[in-house]
């Protein structure tokens, strides 16, 4: 049996840990899987999350990528990062480099087993702002020469692929060589505030076809999250990587609250599998929960099993799926063969299921066009920054 | 250059987590993940510190006459990764 097939069963603890240790968040980017901006009251204490950490050591889970929100905008963050590689398990946090000062930078390009990742939706602060917001492009920018400038050698600069940056791959990969960091690049999903700009934002087919032969020609040197899949059909020559949806089966989500979901895609409670708070913790949720164990078993392919290209693109990827309405045994929105398009007709305006745990501040606004400024007001006096008050 | 009748260690910075079907290997200093294929070579690899050479580990582990080889290319493949490691030098 190939090694894949066994990961289709499931493992006795994840490959790849997502844990968002915030919904607070200085920016309001358009596509935030996790709709984040206020901070959940009900977020784990710094002792809890040191119980976690304790419980990974355990399973070994040998390392977790730590997301948000924005993870360092948590008081006691710096103080997890340092217990967490202290309990030999590693850390990758993704972050838009509010924090990340030249001290700071040169605090962790003195430690082992942290990575960074750097946010940045644009090679130009046109394209950047745009979805991350005013000022969020000089601060990535600021954030990476911090980094390169402390000796920080290979950190990550992450890019979720957008019909508008496209055509930058090349730039991209220009900024990530001159900082001396590894580009990684994923694909949008309709997950949190994503459901709201997906239509405006995901890659147009031919774009597709354009960010498939530029992975052909440069993915050997460039992360993908295993996100692109669903485009192995355009081509003989199978992207990188495993090849599979992991949720639930190499992958999970550890949200703020502590709650699990099969993937940081999933934030709905359709994908809810327990949260880390119940009796058995983390380890029991892992193991034991039903919505797990029926992501473990067999899939059919449903709709697509007399497509010749199901092997390659596996039907594609779940959340995908389930936040633009279509089944989970049929084809992606994004199918590469066109098959999605008599599915997505189908679905009734406003009917696909909409992400269900918003911590969007109210102040949030919808998008404002590439090109236009974007300035956000606050509708009332107390709509004040999450980050108010935190040193 | 892998040399079956050499000691051999698991590098001090890999870490083996048992799976159903083998191990998953992660060297904490590369960020490197990788993995042992079959619980017969999580085993050899768990033998190879307790042994004089690479060969007397897969006799300890009691790896099948005909699967020698490839478990010796396996081990191989292991040591040009950097997951285990020839430990005369460090004695």
């Amino acid at each position: 049996m190939k090694l894949v097939e066994h990961f289709k069963d499931g493992l006795d603890a994840p490959i790849c840990l997502t844990w968002e240790l915030t919904y607070a968040c200085n920016l309001t980017c358009e596509h935030c899987l996790s709709s984040s901006g206020r901070r959940d009251p009900g977020e784990l204490s710094t002792a809890e999350c040191k119980a976690v950490i304790d419980e990974l050591q355990r399973m070994q889970v040998f390392y977790v990528n730590i997301g948000g929100g924005e993870p360092t905008v948590r008081p006691d963050f710096w103080e997890l990062l340092d217990y967490a590689v202290s309990h030999d398990v590693g850390v990758k946090f993704s972050t838009n480099g509010v924090r990340l000062t030249p001290e700071r930078a040169r605090r962790l390009a003195a430690m082992d087993y942290v990575d960074v990742q750097i946010s940045l939706d644009g090679a130009t602060a046109e394209v950047n702002d745009a979805v991350r917001g005013p000022g969020s492009y000089v601060m990535a920018m600021n954030a990476m020469a911090n980094l390169a400038d402390a000796g920080f050698t290979g950190f990550k600069i992450s890019v979720v692929m957008t019909r508008h940056n496209i055509a930058q791959l090349d730039e991209f990969k220009a900024i990530a060589d001159r900082f001396g960091a590894q580009l990684r690049i994923t694909r949008l999903r309709p997950s949190g505030r994503g459901a709201d700009v997906w239509d405006e934002l995901h890659p147009l087919p031919e774009q597709q076809r354009e960010l498939y032969d530029w992975l052909v020609d440069n993915g050997e040197n460039v992360l993908t999250g295993d996100s692109f899949f669903h485009l192995n059909a355009l081509g003989s020559t199978p992207l990188p990587g495993l090849n599979l949806c992991g949720a639930g089966r190499v992958v999970c989500l550890i949200d703020p609250v502590g709650d699990v979901y099969a993937c940081p895609f999933a934030i709905h409670d359709e994908f809810l599998a327990g949260n880390i708070r119940s009796p058995g913790g983390f380890e029991h949720v892992w193991r034991e929960s039903e919505l797990f164990a029926e992501l473990r078993s067999p899939q059919t392919g449903g709709a697509c099993t007399s497509c010749s290209a199901y092997d390659s693109c596996q039907g594609g990827c779940m959340a995908a799926k389930f936040f633009t309405g279509l089944p989970l045994d049929g084809p992606d929105p994004e199918c590469v063969k066109g098959n999605a398009e008599p599915a997505l007709a189908a679905v009734g305006a406003g009917t696909a299921p909409k992400p269900d745990k918003d911590h969007s501040r109210t102040a949030y606004r919808r998008p404002v066009p590439l090109g236009m400024p974007t300035a956000r007001t606050p509708d009332r006096a107390c709509d004040t920054s999450p980050l108010a008050g935190l040193p | 250059m892998f040399d079956p009748a050499l000691p051999y260690e698991l590098t001090p910075s890999v870490s083996v987590r048992p799976e159903p079907f083998g191990a998953l290997v992660y060297d904490f200093v590369s960020r490197r993940l990788s993995f042992l294929k079959t619980p017969l070579l999580v085993s050899v690899v768990r033998e190879l510190a307790e042994q004089p050479d690479a060969l007397a580990a897969l006799t300890a582990a009691e790896v099948p006459d005909k699967a020698r080889s490839s478990y010796l290319d396996a081990l191989a493949g292991l040591a040009a990764a950097g997951t285990i490691r020839c430990r005369e030098e460090t004695r």
